[in-house]
């Protein structure tokens, strides 16, 4: 990725010796650095701890068992199930928000007529909290109301769905409702992105023979990867820690098809007692989460560097 | 490239979910302001008493208030504190989420409805979060009015840690009495082939004979335990939870199939109907009748609904599935006077009278004033003190909340799978982690 062709290069500085002005920073970033260490990285320290001892019942445990809540967890069936769920939520959500994102704000960047209506319409149910949105999406979608009668009364009663609720694929559904919500930032991000791309380029493309899909396929798109890589690393954070929307859509749906590992860790915390375990699917959404940030902070760290 | 302004939405979104994150801390509950001075004296009793339950509706809102009324009479000085928040039994219950921060947290509720049986001990007694009751049962003569297998639940290695309220029974049969009678059928099945051939003679006039939920766990588990009740019997059951019947028992696994052929006879929709949308069904006359709680009787009334029948689950005749709500006093509170005071109101005679006449339930006591209650409870009273008491597994009484949390997950997905032999291993399982046999 040329991520890096228009920034400034930084300098590389001669080492200095500590100055009032480090001083000053490094105080000033105390408080934030501390804060970080302990409601973070401290907490993951310890969820991962928990993950090894024996904390099952409303009795704390610290009894050392190593793997054993991993091993329980990995055979699990409901636990399989979440980690089949997330792949299907997080390829349907991240796809859904990239496509029409981008396809939303590639068509206000045509210098259309009342732009900003548009662009308020498209990001409002950014402002609509998440449960607001699954109690909507829930009326619209269930098997014997909203759509479903909208299709009987058309004549398409061939086309209706169980939605939410299917066995398989419930979860899928789920992601309509969830990427209605989150589609306008990730539009905002694309149409910061196109707004930075100057004149010149397209003038420059279009004087070359280029067509508008060309140009769209072979040059703003290429040159609009890194926010194609901030829209994936925040959807798919989204689809790791989804519980709100499902929460107040489907719950955790017929043999769990809508049910997501956080869901399942609250349900082994609050209601079963099960801390460990519980422990076990937090650490899981951890390394999932990190397996998606850790690039992206390496890809942003390089870019500093240059 | 602009990544500078991604990363700067990057941060701010970040900097946002931060906030929110802060906000919902400044919204979660903050701990009741201390009393206000020592309430010494029990006449000018003064301070606060906040009562945490998961009451938020209909008649148990009712209920409640008419026990608030008669403690502040009582106790004019005190503020009650109504910490009720809705959603308390069952799967993702919110409630129970929200006392096991506070209690977890240092920050105990005066006192908090909990569910007579394992999910009291087993949760909160044996984890010493509760005080011991024993002097407030002898001063209070408790031990004489509540009936022995009550004080048994609410009891840990001899001494007791919660006051009873209510009895709830589960294993009924609800039944619409127009939709029976289509098929000239007068009365509620007793036994499981009489159910069936009912529900036979139903499918062929389109009618489904039962409600059933297919979304979300508890419904399920409710419906399974009502059918393992009567293949067991009595004291097959009970063995389940002392060791004397194993879970691996054929029974259980013909239970299994009982449930499988039930769905064959269910609403179609099923698959999305959650557990509240049951008993509506019946009411709507678009399910012939359903196994549920007897808080459907207090349903059936607030809808005016008058066509219908009830009798004890199919084969569990003179065994009353109880449940019961109840109050402790956790340790560690700020208004330990008011909570015994709240205590005695709760497990008064007073108390129970005002309070389940209008839950719908039926009171704990033996000596309950019987003309406060509809025809419904004065059977229910009377099956109470003549049945053979078991108690329930969804609703916390029987076993403790991380086998029925298993329970409800295992009997949830067979209701999709149908898979007879799976399902029967996975419960053998649980019950293994659970240490039954």
């Amino acid at each position: 990725m040329n991520l890096a062709i228009s920034r400034p290069a930084v300098q590389a500085k001669p080492r200095v010796k500590p100055s009032r002005d480090m001083l000053m920073a490094v105080l000033v970033l105390i408080p934030s650095i501390v804060a970080v260490a302990v409601f973070i990285y401290s907490f993951i320290g310890w969820t991962i701890w928990i993950s090894a001892v024996n904390w099952n019942s409303s009795i704390p445990d610290f009894t050392f068992v190593a793997l054993q809540n991993w091993r329980i967890m990995l055979e699990n069936s409901r636990f399989l199930t979440d980690l089949r769920n997330l792949a299907m939520y997080a390829f349907g959500f991240i796809a859904q928000c990239l496509v029409f994102g981008f396809l939303l704000a590639a068509f206000l960047d045509q210098q259309i007529k009342g732009e900003s209506i548009f662009r308020t319409i498209f990001i409002f149910p950014f402002a609509v909290s998440a449960i607001v949105t699954g109690v909507a999406w829930k009326w619209i979608m269930r098997p014997d109301a909203g759509l479903n009668l909208l299709l009987d009364g058309a004549g398409l009663g061939a086309f209706k769905s169980l939605w939410y609720s299917h066995p398989t694929f419930g979860v899928m559904f789920i992601t309509i409702a969830a990427s209605w919500q989150f589609v306008g930032y990730i539009m905002a991000l694309y149409l910061a992105g196109l707004r930075g791309i100057s004149n010149e380029v397209r003038e420059a493309a279009m004087i070359d023979g280029c067509g508008q899909v060309t140009l769209y396929r072979h040059i703003i798109i290429p040159m609009l990867s890194g926010i194609t890589f901030t829209a994936i690393v925040l959807t798919g954070m989204g689809a790791i820690r989804a519980f709100d929307i499902i929460a107040a859509m489907s719950g955790s749906g017929q043999a769990f098809s809508t049910d997501t590992l956080a869901l399942h860790m609250f349900e082994q915390t609050f209601l079963a007692d099960r801390y460990s375990l519980s422990a076990v699917i937090g650490a899981v959404m951890i390394i999932i989460s990190s397996v998606l940030v850790v690039p992206y902070l390496i890809s942003t760290r390089k870019e500093v560097e240059q | 490239m602009k990544n500078t302004i991604t990363r700067r939405k990057f941060l701010a979104t970040v900097g946002l979910g931060a906030g929110a994150a802060a906000l919902a801390a400044c919204g979660a509950p903050t701990a009741a302001a201390p009393a206000k001075g020592p309430a010494g004296a029990p006449a000018t009793a003064s301070g606060k008493l906040e009562i945490f339950s998961w009451w938020t509706n209909g008649g148990e809102v009712d209920g409640l208030n008419a026990m608030y009324d008669i403690y502040k009479k009582s106790y004019p000085g005190v503020e009650i504190i109504n910490a009720a928040i809705a959603g308390g039994s069952g799967a993702g219950g919110n409630a129970k989420a929200v006392l096991k921060t506070r209690m977890l947290g240092g920050d105990p509720p005066d006192s908090f409805q909990v569910h007579l049986g394992r999910e009291l001990i087993d949760t909160w007694a044996v984890a010493d979060k509760m005080e011991n009751l024993n002097d407030l049962y002898k001063s209070e003569g408790w031990n004489d009015s509540f009936p022995p297998g009550v004080i048994a639940l609410a009891s840990d290695k001899g001494n007791a840690y919660s006051v009873p309220v209510n009895i709830h029974r589960s294993n009924v049969i609800w039944y619409n009495t127009k939709l029976f009678g289509q098929i000239g059928q007068n009365a509620a099945p007793a036994t499981w082939d009489e159910y069936f051939s009912i529900a036979e003679k139903l499918k062929a006039k389109g009618i489904p004979m039962a409600a059933m939920s297919g979304s979300g766990a508890g419904f399920q588990g409710h419906e399974f335990e009502n059918i393992a009740l009567a293949t067991l019997g009595y004291d097959g059951y009970m063995g389940l939870f002392s060791g004397a019947t194993s879970w691996g028992d054929a029974k259980i696994k013909s239970s299994f199939e009982t449930l499988k052929k039930m769905l064959d006879y269910s609403v179609p929709n099923y698959a999305a109907l959650d557990w509240g949308a049951t008993d509506p069904l019946v009411v709507e006359g678009k399910a012939a009748s359903d196994i549920m709680g007897d808080w459907t009787n207090g349903f059936y009334k607030s809808k005016n609904f008058t066509d219908w029948g009830w009798a004890p689950a199919p084969g569990t005749k003179g065994i009353f599935l109880a449940l019961s709500d109840s109050f402790g006093l956790p340790k560690g509170v700020k208004n330990k006077d008011n909570v015994i005071n709240w205590l005695k109101l709760c497990g008064s005679k007073a108390g129970q009278d005002a309070f389940n006449p209008l839950k719908g339930s039926i009171p704990a006591r033996k000596d309950a004033d019987l003309s406060k209650y509809d025809s419904y409870q004065k059977q229910a009273i009377s099956d109470f003190a003549t049945n053979k008491i078991a108690g329930s597994i969804v609703h916390g009484a029987a076993a403790k909340e991380s086998f029925v949390n298993d329970y409800n997950n295992v009997i949830a997905e067979f209701v999709t799978t149908k898979d007879v032999a799976g399902a029967h291993q996975k419960l053998v399982d649980a019950a293994k982690v659970a240490g039954y046999k």
